[in-house]
């Protein structure tokens, strides 16, 4: 047997290769042929597109049956554990919620513990964080792990030892900033964004120098152009410039200054024209009537320069939004037929219930269509104007403060929130995970306070009217507008999907279970009960000639908050499962990764 | 921990202590109509309880999950409220919960400085206890006209 360092020294073998070509460029190349080694799971969506697709085919459709827990490790930390591990060579990286422990496991001795990071945080961070204390996970770059923790300090550790190389504080708790999304790593920067959105912030998105931690831009979702980093002449949206002044324009007054528009999504990125693209989330305050205006750019898709962070285009999802639509789902890049015609498209699951296609070159909008039957909120998108048809009726800011907007579907969850949906390069499908669920929502006025939540609504949860399923996983074809198929679930599916060459899908439920299909027809061909409900992201990686799958369980987040108790009175006797039975009837707190192998 | 949260958490593990503390804060607050909500047909409510349950949905659901329920992170307010005081419940409020040590991060903002909770601290309690007595059902209540 080898010794431990030396298997360490061999792990990380790749990046000594590349980091003695030269700079900046080695540095980059180093990254993007790690992304490409499917051994690896190098960033958090797997790819710089997003699509969570792995080629590896070992694991597939005739042997998914024979999967087995092969080692399992714990967190020791009880909460949420949303986002999902990292694998770079005989290393597997990953993070945990608050405290935000970072863990190097070395997968040559069954994930013993090389290196581990624990964070001093104040936990006054905690009671401003939305809902649990969620952290999506680490980005590597440069021999370097990045994490974004609660109280917005980005640190870089040495990926060998875990010691800190750099950090720099992005945001400012005080006032409601917290971190909770993966950064992301792309030619020498690290881009982070900051969650925030019920406590009046305003999301920006910022990109640091890999090597130092320098800040090199940070561009607002909202203000006037210097800060949002637009073009008026330049800067695109449906086809058009937007003008001066386009984001002032649609507030009231300096409400755009506690105007929200977190960043605290996935980020991808198209090397072909160096273009980064992620979402903003909901504007300041819940209440609608507040602040009227389209509110720009909040609920928008970002496609900026990686370098400059000039905005090349911009789409807005919700006008003026008046149910919690956050627009900040992953963007999936992908070469796929719309109508029949190949498109370098950008496709985008919505929390407004809306799959949006769009060409991610030009920002022009192709399709958006309905990917669950029950959205009521719009009756369709004008893909002329991008402008969502809204139903009066299931509009709170419509029927004003203090009425209750009863059936509005989605809840404010979405129809999907972060939990990424992945696209096959087999079927050229995507894979979402989704919620069922609407609600009742009432805005009232509310003041601003600094760091106190700026929400002024209620809302009340339920399925829609005659089901009790309150998820499905489905497979949804761009190409058509269509959902394929859609495998009903009890509860909301809050695991980030995974698709691999071996023609599986998988993911997470939130009772537990690890679930593989089949990417063409949904059947279920594995299931495997893990210690908690599963929030957490299925990866894949290779060590040693062999194929592993690998998830975090730790029910929590949103998920958790919303589902432990059910979501309706129980109604003894109906035998009925999903709103009316109590997730924690299922599951208890606690995180731990399982690794599943044939 | 807070004194408050020792001093609830003391009386949860002694039951015999917090059967016989209940019986005193009733005792205090005299007469049955005393409740402080008023509830018809287990969803139609007073104006203040109904206030309760705006900004029961603004400030605590996002920690203490739909009505009161309890979450994965923080618990059952329905439950808790069999307990405590009117008084205990204030207090823990206003100042707050920390736990935080290697096994826990269970953290309750100290709500003093807030004046949607402060001002509507009686609303909250109203709702809360509604649910609590099993008098008011899960979801959107309604208010009654004229209260
Ligand atoms: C940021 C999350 C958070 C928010 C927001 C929050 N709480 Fe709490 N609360 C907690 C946690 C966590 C505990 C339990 C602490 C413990 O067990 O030590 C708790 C405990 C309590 C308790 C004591 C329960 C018991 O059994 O001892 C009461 C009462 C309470 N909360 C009321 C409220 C009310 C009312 C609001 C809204 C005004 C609210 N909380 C908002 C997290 C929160």
């Amino acid at each position: 047997m080898r010794s431990f360092k030396t298997k360490l020294a061999l792990g990380v073998c790749a990046l000594a290769g590349t980091a003695l070509v030269g700079l900046g460029a080695a540095r980059a190349d180093d990254l993007t042929q790690l992304i490409k080694n499917p051994a690896n799971w190098a960033t958090p969506l797997g790819n710089y597109a997003g699509q969570r697709y792995s080629t590896l085919s070992q694991i597939n459709t005739r042997n998914a049956k024979e999967l087995r827990p092969i080692w399992t490790f714990s967190t020791g930390v009880l909460r949420g554990h949303e986002g999902g591990p990292l694998v770079i060579g005989n290393m597997m990286y990953l993070s945990t919620p608050f405290p935000n422990k970072v863990f190097a496991l070395d997968l040559n001795h069954d994930g013993r513990i090389a290196w581990s990071y624990v964070p001093k945080q104040d936990p006054n961070v905690i009671p401003v964080m939305c809902c649990d204390t969620v952290n999506r996970g680490v980005a590597y770059g440069d021999g370097m792990i990045f994490l974004h923790q609660a109280d917005t300090t980005l640190v870089a550790l040495d990926a060998q030892t875990g010691k800190v190389v750099w950090s720099v504080k992005t945001g400012n708790p005080a006032v409601g900033e917290t971190g909770t999304s993966a950064p992301f790593v792309e030619g020498g920067k690290v881009f982070v964004g900051i969650s925030g959105g019920e406590f009046g912030i305003r999301g920006r998105m910022m990109a640091y120098d890999e090597k130092t931690g320098k800040p090199i831009w940070t561009a607002y979702s909202s203000g006037p152009d210097k800060d949002i980093m637009f073009n008026p002449e330049k800067t695109m949206f449906m086809g058009k410039p937007v003008g001066t002044d386009s984001s002032l324009k649609t507030w009231q007054g300096q409400q755009w200054m506690n105007g929200g528009g977190g960043t605290w999504g996935w980020i991808s990125y198209d090397p072909s024209t160096n273009t980064v693209f992620y979402g903003s989330g909901n504007p300041g305050t819940w209440n609608p009537t507040q602040r009227p205006g389209d509110n720009k750019w909040s609920m928008t898709i970002f496609a900026r320069d990686a370098d400059t962070g000039m905005a090349k285009w911009v789409y807005q999802m919700t006008p003026h939004d008046q149910w919690d639509y956050d627009g900040v789902n992953e963007m999936i890049l992908a070469n796929v037929p719309v109508h029949g015609k190949m498109t370098p498209a950008l496709v985008h699951f919505d929390r407004n219930g809306f799959a949006y296609v769009l060409n991610r070159n030009t920002g022009e909008l192709l399709e958006a269509n309905k990917y669950d039957p029950a959205v009521n909120w719009a009756t369709h998108v004008d893909l002329k104007t991008g402008v969502p048809q809204v139903v009066s009726e299931y509009a709170p800011g419509d029927q004003g403060a203090d009425h209750n907007t009863q059936n509005v579907c989605p809840a404010a969850l979405g129809s999907k929130d972060e939990q990424p949906a992945s696209y096959s390069q087999m079927t050229h499908m995507f894979y979402v995970p989704t919620n069922h669920v609407c609600m009742d929502y009432e805005p009232f006025k509310v003041s601003y306070t600094a760091g106190q939540p700026f929400v002024g609504a209620t809302l009340s949860m339920y399925p829609p009217k005659g089901q009790d399923n309150l998820g499905n996983f489905i497979a949804y074809d761009v190409n058509t507008g269509k959902i394929k198929w859609s495998d009903p679930e009890p509860f909301s599916v809050w695991s980030g999907a995974l698709t691999t060459g071996g023609g599986i899908a998988a993911y997470g439920t939130l009772d537990g279970q690890l679930k593989v299909v089949d990417q063409r027809t949904g059947k279920l061909l594995y299931a495997f009960k893990t210690p908690s409900g599963i929030i957490g992201n299925v990866n894949t990686y290779e060590h040693d000639g062999k194929q592993y799958l690998a998830v975090l369980s730790g029910v929590g987040g949103w998920a958790g908050i919303g589902m432990a108790a059910g979501l309706t009175e129980d109604t003894a006797g109906l035998g009925a499962v999903g709103a009316y039975k109590a997730l924690s009837n299922y599951t208890q707190l606690g995180g731990v990764l399982t690794v599943f192998g044939l | 921990m807070s004194f408050a949260s020792s001093l609830i958490r003391g009386f949860a593990l002694l039951g015999l202590l917090t059967v016989s503390y209940v019986g005193v804060a009733h005792a205090a607050d005299a007469t049955p109509d005393a409740k402080p909500y008023v509830v018809k047909n287990g969803d139609e409510v007073d104006m203040n309880t109904y206030k309760g349950f705006l900004y029961y949905g603004d400030e605590c659901l996002r920690c203490h999950g739909p009505d009161g329920m309890g979450s994965s992170y923080a618990p059952n307010l329905t439950q808790a409220l069999k307990t405590m005081t009117k008084v205990q419940f204030e207090t823990t409020v206003m100042s707050g919960i920390k736990q935080v040590s290697n096994s826990s991060d269970l953290v309750m903002p100290a709500f003093g400085t807030n004046p949607d909770v402060v001002d509507n601290l009686n609303s909250i309690y109203a709702y809360l206890k509604a649910r609590s007595d099993g008098v008011l059902k899960r979801g959107h209540p309604h208010h009654l006209p004229g209260t």
